[in-house]
């Protein structure tokens, strides 16, 4: 039996690096991917839980965040390739037009 | 079992520092995919084989291979070194990264917590029924909502990708074509 506690630190490990991936990249396609880093780290969590609880409920939910974190996939991909036609970069320093 | 944890944990943990100090972003989905991989194990030490299998067919597979492609359709370059240069804005991100991981830490570490076997889905009772078996009978019953709204957004999805990177019409047509 895996201890809970160690599951859960691991997933809070791996939280923090997608954070601060998100925070030290400048580039968008490598923040999105620390994003789907940290909705794994999510779900690490969820089936951490359902195994110490002796539960489905975290199954369910790690099923219904992997098909939300594809659509998002999806559509965030799209916009960045339409961006990426537009401004012909993909730093997130430059993408300045909503900033005052 | 316990040390196969930690030998995943760590490889989970180390590919994914590779994403975010790798400076070429296929070097960084590979990184990611190394990440992906190293949880279905651990999703599988957990005796989550549904999980697993979903883990590798819709992340390492399906999400990934749309992060290759657009990767590719786009000629990305790596960053420059101007642009990882670390100023006092990151490290003070980093800062405050670190003070999420101590207050998940001190929450997830609590007493509170530790729930114990509340659920009625033992280990036993998932290995003779089969969890794949469970998670269908529970998706057409205790959640057949969520399924049906969670179909109906994977539809709005692919709709609004579809909107989003149709290519423009040009603004006039082309001699001879």
């Amino acid at each position: 039996m895996i201890p809970v506690a160690h599951i859960l630190i691991l997933s809070a490990i791996l939280f923090t690096i997608g954070v601060s991936g998100v925070v030290i990249r400048r580039n968008a396609i490598v923040v999105f991917m620390c994003i789907e880093l940290m909705l794994n780290a999510v779900n690490l969590g969820f089936v951490g839980f359902a195994y110490g609880m002796q539960s489905m409920v975290g199954i369910m939910f790690v099923f219904f965040v992997l098909v939300v974190a594809a659509a998002e996939a999806v559509v965030g991909l799209a916009i960045m390739l339409e961006i990426f036609r537009t401004r012909d970069t993909l730093n997130i320093d430059e993408f300045n037009l909503l900033k005052w | 079992m316990l040390i196969f944890f930690y030998i995943f944990g760590l490889l989970a943990v180390l590919s994914a520092l590779g994403l975010i100090v790798l400076r070429s972003p296929v070097y960084c989905a590979m990184a990611l995919v190394g990440t992906f991989v190293s949880l279905a194990a651990i999703f599988v030490l957990l005796n989550n084989e549904f999980v697993a299998a979903m883990q590798i067919l819709i992340y390492a597979g399906a999400i990934m291979v749309l992060f290759l492609f657009v990767i590719m359709l786009l000629n990305l370059r790596a960053e420059t070194h101007k642009s990882m240069h670390w100023g006092l804005a990151k490290a003070l991100g980093v800062a405050f990264a670190l003070g999420i991981l101590a207050q998940l830490v001190g929450v997830l570490s609590s007493p509170a917590a530790r729930l114990g076997p509340m659920g009625g889905y033992s280990a036993q009772r998932i290995a003779d029924e089969g969890a794949l078996h469970i998670v269908g009978r529970l998706l057409l019953t205790d959640y057949v909502l969520p399924f049906e709204i969670i179909s109906v957004l994977l539809m709005i999805a692919v709709m609004g990708a579809v909107v989003l990177a149709k290519r423009r019409p040009p603004r006039h047509i082309e001699e001879g074509s």
